[in-house]
Order: structure tokens, then sequence, then C-alpha cells
């Protein structure tokens, strides 16, 4: 997809300058956006660091079993015909707290993980079952606790104070998970009526 | 409102070192290691953020975007969005580091503090990559019928740019 976008954007702004005589801007904001990249990915190395340093500890902790247990009843409700088969919820709920915690690097596998599990219990192999459809949603919409890249961005750009967006992150992302688990929930009954 | 989010990043830091001592961990060789795992992140990004700057600043530099933000505006005004911000909603879905090279864009240009700048940070963080992850876990499993999973996920994709936008407006 941004391989015919990103060529086009550019080629499509350079005939636009010449049009409008801008030309002079244009070949100047060429050099000045590698300098930007530059000093932006100097002070966002920092901040990712930061991070990335704390989520190991989390992650060696018993922090995300204590998750597990808290999430039990709420995965329960949303994967209700994969309740009986523990493999998958199990992946499941590794892979919900791993987004909680943003270690997308873990979420990953456990979502394929649980998919596969999922997989064997599916009555019928050519549609998805109803939990393949929330897993697939919920990973779109993701909870993440702290929204680490964010704030490290907002950081290295010198806001007022980085963390304040975490508020309004959890509102929309909380809007966004629920709305999804809505009308997943309104699909899958949906197609069962018909 | 501004005093607890000020609070959130330190009492989270001293919750998880408070947990890894009680338990017996290295914490500041576990800190260490996963510290090394965030130069990866960064410099991973590094070549996604000069591709999508240097067109977006070409974009910006040749006044083509203030052409289409006009023309645009008729229909985000529907929706109550920022036209700034449509180029963020439209890439989202599609690409990761794109989405999160042109929010970093957008709060450059706009400052982090701003309101499209909140905006554009609100949208980056509060969803994933949707059609990659929808094709990513579809590939896992030998389905034909993908009961329109699509829908559900963009409407939600919707929900929270909206109440990004209302919230933060």
């Amino acid at each position: 997809m941004l391989n015919y976008i990103w060529p086009l954007i550019i080629l499509c702004s350079f005939i636009y300058a010449i049009i409008s005589g801008n030309i002079e801007n244009l070949n100047n904001s060429i050099f000045e956006s590698l300098e930007e990249v530059i000093t932006l990915s100097m002070t966002l190395v920092g901040t990712m660091c930061l991070w990335c340093g704390l989520m190991e500890i989390v992650k060696n902790t018993s922090i995300m079993d204590k998750m597990t247990r808290v999430l039990r009843p709420i995965l329960v409700w949303l994967f209700p015909d994969a309740k009986n088969n523990e493999e998958a919820m199990e992946n499941i709920s590794m892979n919900t707290i791993s987004n909680i915690f943003g270690l997308g690097n873990a979420a990953t596998p456990a979502g394929i993980k649980a998919m596969e599990s999922l997989d064997k219990s599916n009555m019928d192999k050519r549609k998805l079952s109803d939990s393949m459809m929330m897993l697939i949603v919920l990973n779109t919409t993701s909870i993440e606790l702290i929204p680490t890249t964010v704030i490290a961005i907002r950081a290295s750009l010198n806001a007022l104070n980085p963390a304040s967006i975490i508020i309004p992150i959890w509102i929309s992302t909380i809007i966004g998970t629920l709305t999804g688990i809505i009308s997943t929930k309104i699909l899958i009954k949906r197609s069962k009526n018909r | 409102m501004n005093y607890i989010s000020t609070m959130i990043i330190p009492i989270i830091i001293s919750i998880i070192l408070l947990v890894g001592l009680k338990e017996k961990k290295k914490v500041y060789d576990l800190f260490i290691d996963g510290a090394k795992e965030g130069v990866k992140v960064t410099f991973r990004l590094f070549p996604t953020l000069i591709g999508i700057f240097l067109a977006i600043h070409m974009l910006r530099s040749s006044g083509l975007i203030d052409f289409l933000s006009n023309v645009l505006s008729n229909v985000t005004n529907l929706f109550n969005i920022p036209s700034e911000i449509l180029p963020l909603a439209i890439i989202k879905p599609i690409s990761g580091s794109g989405s999160m090279a042109i929010a970093t864009d957008i709060m450059a240009h706009f400052g982090p503090d701003s309101n499209i700048g909140m905006i554009a940070a609100t949208i980056m963080g509060s969803s994933e990559t949707t059609f990659y992850v929808i094709a990513l876990y579809m590939s896992v499993v030998k389905v034909k019928d993908s009961r329109k999973v699509v829908i559900p996920a963009i409407i939600a994709d919707l929900a929270s740019i909206i109440s990004a936008v209302i919230f933060l407006s």
C-alpha cells in the first residue's frame, strides 16, 4: 500500500510546488526533514530504553500471573465457547495481558498460539469461530496501560507534561474497545439468527 | 487531573520496583536487559521515520497539503474531525510505523501540547494497525469466511478516533 501512496505524495508535491512557485521551500524541506528525524530519534531512544527496561522487570515477576486471575471472569464472558479449552484460554489471557503492558513482542506470539488452539475446537473449519472474531477485534483495539511510545515521542518534542496524554488515551481506547466488543457480539448474534 | 497524570508514571515505576524487590529479582540486570530492546526498537523505526518525514515535509512545503485540507474539510467537518488529522486517520489502519511517523510529524509541526498534537497522540496510542492485525491472525487459520470481522474492527477504530476528538476539543 505505502509502495504506491509514498511515491504519489512525493511526486504530487513536486508538481504542485512547480505550479505554486514553492520549489525553494520544497528543496529546503527535504534536508530539514532528515535533520528533524535525527534529533527526534536521539531523544526517543532514551525514553524507549526506560520503558523497555521496566517492562522486562514486569515480565519476570508474578504481576502477570495475578493479572490472569483478575481477568479470568471477563475473558470467560468474552469467549464463552472457549471456556473449556484450557490451552486457548491461557494463550488468550497471555495475549491480553501482554497487550495491556505494551509487550508487543509477547502479545503477538501468544495471540497466534491462541488462534491455533481455537482452531482445534472450531466446528466449522471454513469459518472464523465466535472466539476467533472476538480475539481479532480485541487485538485491533488493544488496551495499553502505559502508551510508552507516544509518551516517549512527546518527551522528545519537549511537551510540558509528556505523560498527560495517558488519560485521553485511556478514555479513547476504552470507548474503542467497548464499541468493538459490543459490535462483535451483535454481529455474532445476527449471524446465528440467520 | 494534571496532578494525577504527573503521579501516574512515578507510582508505576515504584510499584514495579517494589514487586521486583519483594520477589527477589535482579531488578537492575533485568532493567538493563530490557533497555537494550529499546535501542533496537528505536533504530528499527528510524528508516520509516526518514521515509515518512520526507514525504510529509514535501507535501507541506509545496503547499499541496493546504489545498487538500481545504478540499477535504467539507467531509471532515461532518464528523467534526480537524482536517489536519485526516492523513493520520487514513494511514493508521494500514501501517503502524507509518502512522507513528505521521503522528510524530503532526505533533512536531503543531506542538505536542496543541489541540491537534494531543488528538494525534491519542489516535496513535489508542488502537492497533487494524488491517495488519486482521491479516496476521487470519493467516494463522485456514478459513475462507471471515464473517465480516473487519466491520466491528473499523467501527471500534472510528469510535476511538471520534471520542479522542470530542474529548480534546
